[in-house]
């Protein structure tokens, strides 16, 4: 699947001017509010038409300004899950979740009823009434309508964002089984780099309306310009870490990546399974000599690949271990003192490993790393 | 209680009184809901025109509502000769015509609740109801109905209500012919015009209470069935 947008929109104040092209399993709209992720994804789905430009899901156009074409809401067969569930509250759960299919055509119906319930673990909820469900259920029954409609792509907007921390982490697997399970292309919105992280595949960073960057998850990420000015300060690598061996004495679990062993607390997953973790820039200490004594567990060889001078104090500092990267937040000063440049081969001090609540063995998701 | 009895006449007179009421309430319904679409939904130049228009009826003194049909619905009135050619439809000084004039009178009536119904749902199910697939058609006909029911049985009953109590606009357009035009309201007029009428007055009140507190129940019922329905009550 791709996605292609490119898009000028005016909307009272705001100004929405915006390109990019997606080809991912999950593509994140990210951005702080106010920066054109929901205009965006409804110019996508049709519910807003924007003053000019084109959009087109693999190839097939849904809006081109240039040549008169403007496909309607309801034959665009894009699924929408809307921030606020919006069931319909006259008709049952089941109802609901049939509404789609009555308008799909009969050929493009791929969607199982029975194995979409079961995806999303709603069977129970079926005879119920909306006014009746929690706001998580709530959520799970709109994901399931939009995909029982066989659409050819999910726009999510923000599906989690009036949820408290435990509806989120009841609603996260299910969308992770939607991106790995299923071949429905996703579109997700959100302002929380914790889900992004989590999710994405591919990651389109928004700010005032215009793309500021995008690209795979883990390249975007890591770069802290490409994040929302509020979100700088969470900017890291994004590390995929396989889990080699439970250590019970102690607690631990060693996972391993192209850097090396990582002991991390205990992960309540089997041998084999790989973990996405996120490290972030102020986590890392950077040493040039291999530390005696040290308390921490994670140091590993890296070799410096660039220094950017960031804004006021700090530097940023990205580091190759392997095939991974890693990035270390320091201050300018120690970049002097320390005569840290490009080629120069040093060892990364982890001081703490995000899960972004996507491991269950963390009731918190952030989990420091044990020294 | 034999003085609670109906004669022939007063029988024929409420029963033609249900007859208008029922008609001019179904007849102006599906006019009653587009207006009430078209006034909550939609701009455009002359809206306030048509708003206007709408609420005449209920402004003008009913004489006046009542005259008007009878110079456009009357035999040489344009309308009226119009249809009688046509489809051979008479208004003047027939049922027709009173249920003609109660639908007038009420349309106001029945327009505003529905338009407040109408206002009220979030368009934002309509919406998701887009990117499901559905045709405006029929996110009107699945959505949007549903939705506003509340407000449509509150409309007709209210304008059922006004039908019934109508009396200026019908009897100066279809005047007040016994058992052709005469309803309740003229029925009881006419008795109060007659010596020893009082009886006979008070008979087709206490019938007139009893259809209104009917109709009443009636809607209340209604509406607790279909809140309960969509789990709002």
């Amino acid at each position: 699947m791709t996605l292609s947008v490119d898009v000028r929109h005016r909307q009272g104040a705001f100004d929405l001017d915006a390109a990019f092209e997606s080809g991912g399993r999950l593509t994140a709209l990210f951005g702080t509010s106010g920066s054109g992720k929901t205009t965006l994804v409804n110019l996508v789905a049709g519910l807003v038409r924007p003053t000019e430009g084109r959009i087109a899901v693999d190839g097939r156009v849904l809006v081109d300004t240039a040549a008169g074409i403007v496909v309607p809401v309801h034959r665009r067969r894009i699924g929408y899950v809307f921030q606020d569930a919006r069931l319909f509250p006259h008709l049952t759960v089941r109802r609901n979740l049939r509404y789609g299919r009555f308008f799909t055509p009969a050929g493009e119906r791929y969607a199982d009823e029975s194995a979409v319930v079961d995806l999303l673990g709603i069977g129970d909820l079926l005879d119920r009434r909306p006014g009746h469900l929690s706001g998580g259920e709530k959520q799970r029954v709109a994901i399931g309508r939009a995909l029982i409609a066989s659409p050819r792509l999910i726009l999510m907007d923000e599906p989690l964002a009036s949820l408290d921390e435990a509806r989120k982490a009841e609603i996260l697997p299910y969308i992770e089984r939607l991106r790995d399970e299923t071949r429905i292309p996703i579109v997700y919105v959100s302002h929380s780099i914790a889900e992004v992280s989590r999710l994405a595949t591919d990651v389109v960073v928004l700010s005032g309306g215009r793309v500021q960057a995008s690209g795979p998850a883990a390249a975007v990420l890591s770069r802290p310009d490409a994040l929302p000015v509020g979100e700088r300060d969470e900017s890291g690598a994004l590390v995929d870490l396989e889990i080699v061996s439970q250590d019970d004495a102690f607690g631990l679990t060693v996972l391993r990546s192209s850097a090396g062993e990582w002991r991390l607390p205990r992960i309540g997953r089997p041998v084999g399974t790989t973990v996405r973790a996120r490290i972030r820039a102020r986590d890392v200490m950077i040493m040039t000599q291999a530390p005696a004594g040290i308390s921490a567990l994670n140091v590993l060889a890296a070799r410096v690949e660039e220094v950017t001078p960031g804004e006021g104090t700090d530097a940023l500092v990205t580091l190759a271990c392997g095939t991974d990267r890693l990035l270390a937040r320091i201050t300018r000063r120690s970049v002097h003192a320390l005569d840290i440049a490009a080629g120069r081969d040093v060892y990364a001090v982890v001081k703490s490993v995000s899960f972004d609540g996507g491991n269950p063995a963390y009731a918190a998701p952030r989990a420091a790393a044990p020294e | 209680m034999s003085w609670l009895e109906l004669g022939p006449e007063e029988w024929s007179a409420v029963r033609l009184s249900l007859r208008v009421s029922v008609w001019a309430t179904i007849a102006s319904l599906p006019l009653g809901i587009l207006v009430a679409w078209v006034l909550a939904r939609k701009s455009f130049w002359g809206k306030s025109i048509l708003n206007g228009l709408v609420h005449l009826p209920l402004i003008l003194p009913p004489v006046v509502t009542g005259y008007l049909l009878l110079l456009t619905f009357g035999r040489r009135g344009p309308a009226g000769a119009f249809l009688e050619s046509c489809c051979g439809i008479v208004f003047s000084f027939r049922w027709t015509g009173a249920a003609l004039a109660c639908a007038v009178m009420a349309f106001p009536l029945m327009v505003r609740a529905i338009r407040l119904s109408i206002e009220a749902v979030d368009r934002r199910l309509e919406a998701a109801a887009g990117t499901l697939g559905a045709h405006p058609a029929w996110v009107f006909a699945t959505i949007t109905l549903p939705l506003i029911l509340p407000g449509i049985v509150a409309g007709m009953i209210l304008a059922f209500a006004k039908a019934m109590g109508e009396f200026g606009a019908t009897i100066t357009f279809v005047s007040n012919i016994p058992g052709q035009t005469q309803t309740l309201p003229s029925a009881i007029y006419t008795f109060t015009q007659v010596p020893g009428g009082e009886v006979g007055a008070l008979r087709l009140t206490v019938v007139s209470i009893g259809i209104a507190m009917a109709a009443l129940v009636a809607s209340e019922v209604l509406a607790r069935r279909i809140s309960r329905r969509m789990d709002i009550g």
